[in-house]
């Protein structure tokens, strides 16, 4: 047993595999609870303590796969640009609103971890929770904060936007496809954007083009919300 | 061929966005740079669609699993969040519900000034 565990490659088939088990569950239940990541998380800890796998030699296995996080994040201009030429007339109409909604998501966490007295590791960790954890995590890191607190804020937020967002629609008396999908795009990410695209196809498109956009607004902008954290 | 040429060209723009990284003073990542420099040449025409599509979107589609292992590093500071659980939680909801309003409602003000409801 101790010999297979010394097997290279095996945290990343273990984290295919789980990830896959993840998926499976979400495409059955449909439900945003089912998060692909959140249940491979779990099943990783299972499989960890089960089989008494150090978590540090599982996290060097799995560190095989994350030179392709660059890459592949590269790679959300792709869809960001075919998102363009469909919605060329209304992007700056989608562009204030997702600069607003990136700057208020911000502002409210600032404000809301002054106020809670939380740490500024923490704090720097829940910052960019509304935007892809592709653009999210670096961000994180640069700042000083934890990438897996990053994740775990990332993924309940999107599930949140998820849940909430048809009833939040009505609420803000959202009636319009397009200013639902920047809603969905800048508060919930790609968890929101999957949400979306159940909407329509454009609130969908609208949503994949907010989160591209809101990484980059958050990109720039979080560093100045650095800057305003007591040291 | 295809693949390995789709490829070949998002590693260059992957490694632009890491020089650039070196180069520029700012606090942002490399990943930021490259998916910058990406749209700005598929804009121009520099890189046609069909020359990064099929990779790309192969890519994009493994991107969650990445975050897989660095997510359960979230044990070891568990003793960190615990304490904080309800605050983090309100902090989380709170801010959403935010987000989403003040987002969509801005947008919806600038989309009826501009007299178009759809795309």
């Amino acid at each position: 047993m101790d010999e297979l565990l010394e097997i290279g490659i095996l945290p990343v088939i273990v984290t295919l595999l789980a990830f896959r088990t993840g998926q499976f569950f979400q495409q059955k239940t449909k439900s945003p609870l089912c998060n692909p990541i959140l249940i491979a998380v779990i099943l990783v800890l299972l499989f960890l303590t089960g089989t008494g796998m150090e978590l540090g030699d599982y996290q060097q296995g799995t560190s095989l796969l994350s030179w392709l996080m660059t890459p592949a994040t590269v790679c959300l201009a792709i869809s960001m640009y075919e998102q363009f030429q469909v919605l060329r007339k209304s992007t700056p109409m989608i562009l204030a609103g997702v600069a607003a909604g990136a700057l208020s998501c911000l502002l409210t966490v600032l404000l809301f971890a002054l106020a809670a007295g939380f740490d500024r590791t923490l704090t720097v960790s829940l910052l960019p929770k509304s935007v892809t954890t592709a653009i999210g995590v670096p961000l994180s890191q640069i700042a000083g904060g934890m990438d897996s607190i990053t994740t775990a804020a990332i993924i309940l937020t999107g599930i949140t936007a998820s849940v909430l967002g048809p009833g939040l629609c009505r609420l803000f008396r959202l009636t319009d496809e397009v200013s639902r999908g920047v809603a969905f795009g800048t508060a919930g990410h790609v968890i929101g954007t999957a949400k979306a695209n159940e909407i329509s196809a454009l609130t969908g498109a609208v949503s994949s083009l907010s989160l591209v956009v809101a990484g980059l607004l958050t990109a720039v902008i979080l560093p100045l919300a650095v800057q305003l954290l007591p040291q | 061929m295809k693949y390995l040429s789709q490829f070949s060209i998002i590693l260059g723009f992957t490694l632009a966005g890491e020089a650039l990284q070196r180069f520029l003073p700012l606090p942002i990542p490399a990943s930021v740079y490259g998916l910058v420099l990406l749209f700005a040449a598929l804009c121009t025409g520099v890189v046609k669609l069909e020359q990064v599509k099929e990779t790309g979107s192969f890519l994009v589609s493994i991107l969650p699993i990445l975050f897989v292992g660095p997510t359960v590093g979230i044990v070891e500071h568990w003793e960190l969040i615990r304490p904080q659980l309800l605050p983090i939680g309100l902090l989380l909801v709170g801010s959403t519900v935010l987000t989403f309003g003040i987002s969509g409602r801005v947008a919806r003000f600038f989309l009826k000034k501009g007299g178009t409801d759809h795309g």
